[in-house]
């Protein structure tokens, strides 16, 4: 091989450069989904979909709640889940139940770390 | 498999139909949202101002009941941010005024807001489709969508646009925000909407019900409204007619 003085070394270099994360986060401790304070189970026995739902695809629903609401003006929800109507309403609806923004909103967030920008407006309530 | 171009084709036109329709058929909203069931409905809202009544206290009375459920900061600089306030006849009808006014006229104190304009200049150079007219004429903000480039601002002929130049909840008192209604934030135009969450809920906008008797609020183009009413009944001028954005809040002389 020609330049193998130059090429081995390099090869070396870009695979600990590219494994970087890897290497750099051993011994760390893994990912755990944080621990969240979930509204009394007696009064309310599920959200307004299923948990897994909501956990995947909140952020989804609160952005086309809020073209809805602001656009079209519908201002109501319907759960299949619950059989009812609810507000299209982060902070009347979703925080009535999650009252507590530190204990349920920002620990996966957090632990995600994504910065949602609904509480530099909406008021917590 | 044989394949001929006929049968080629034939496919690829499926294909389009395919991908035509079923896109918009997965779409097609089922009954998943509706509005609430008590809602305030129009063709076209529109407010009438009685300049006669309109006293000190009744103005500040609208402009506090506005401001507290809006979260408008008071800042006390040009920076001011506005809903609702107050002007003398003179900025405010300044084609309409002459050399020879009645002894004082111009400087009658009037409130004026947004004019929900049913050609809104604001509408038309938004870039971002933030402001938009509703179907009930209403002109609303979009706060999500504000990037704050404020073309609104320069087209708006009545100045009843505000910037914010800085995060507003540093004029406010957070311990009694209205829990109603979001502040906004730094960069984002705000204006008056004519209380269309309020509308939504099947109520009148704030400034009407805080201003009772002075300020009329209702449905241009239904004859047994209240709005047609007054303006059946007295003399009404409208701000800059001649420009052609045909204001929808009158002034009941």
């Amino acid at each position: 091989m020609y330049d193998a003085k130059k090429i081995i070394p390099g090869l070396i270099i870009f695979a600990l450069f590219f494994t970087f994360p890897f290497w750099f986060n051993l011994g760390t401790a893994a990912y755990t989904t944080p621990e969240l304070e979930l509204p009394d189970p007696e009064e309310h026995e599920h959200c307004i979909e299923s948990t897994e739902y909501m956990r995947a695809e909140h952020m989804a629903m609160l952005d086309e709640w809020r073209d809805i609401y602001v656009r079209d003006g519908y201002q109501e929800y319907w759960s299949e889940l619950n059989q009812e109507y609810f507000l299209t309403s982060l902070t009347k609806t979703c925080m009535d139940c999650h009252s507590d923004k530190e204990k349920f909103c920002d620990r996966c967030h957090e632990a995600t770390a994504v910065d949602p920008y609904c509480w530099d407006c909406h008021i917590e309530p | 498999m044989k394949s001929s171009r006929r049968k080629f084709i034939k496919l690829a036109g499926l294909t389009a139909l395919g991908w035509s329709v079923c896109p918009s058929l997965a779409s097609a909203r089922s009954n998943r949202y509706r509005k609430i069931p008590g809602a305030l409905k129009a063709d076209r809202w529109a407010m009438a101002i009685d300049i006669q009544k309109l006293s000190d206290e009744v103005m500040q009375k609208a402009i506090e009941a506005c401001h507290r459920l809006h979260n408008v900061p008071d800042i006390d600089s040009r920076q001011n941010v506005k809903w609702i306030w107050v002007e003398t006849f003179k900025p405010l009808f300044d084609d309409q005024v002459h050399a020879h006014q009645m002894e004082g006229k111009e400087k009658l104190p009037l409130l004026t807001l947004c004019n929900h304009c049913d050609t809104p200049p604001c509408v038309r150079v938004c870039p971002t489709k933030a402001t938009f007219k509703r179907h009930d004429g209403i002109v609303l903000m979009d706060f999500h969508r504000c990037i704050g480039c404020r073309f609104c601002m320069a087209g708006c002929p009545y100045g009843s646009r505000s910037f914010n130049y800085s995060d507003p909840r540093r004029f406010l008192n957070n311990d009694e925000l209205s829990p109603d209604y979001p502040t906004r934030s730094k960069g984002v135009v705000e204006k008056c909407e004519f209380c269309a969450h309020l509308v939504d809920q099947g109520e009148r906008p704030a400034c009407v019900e805080a201003a009772e008797g002075v300020l009329f609020f209702g449905d241009l183009s239904d004859p047994d409204s209240e709005v047609r009413r007054v303006l059946r009944d007295r003399y009404s001028l409208v701000r800059k007619a001649k420009l052609g954005t045909e204001p929808q809040v009158y002034y009941l002389i």
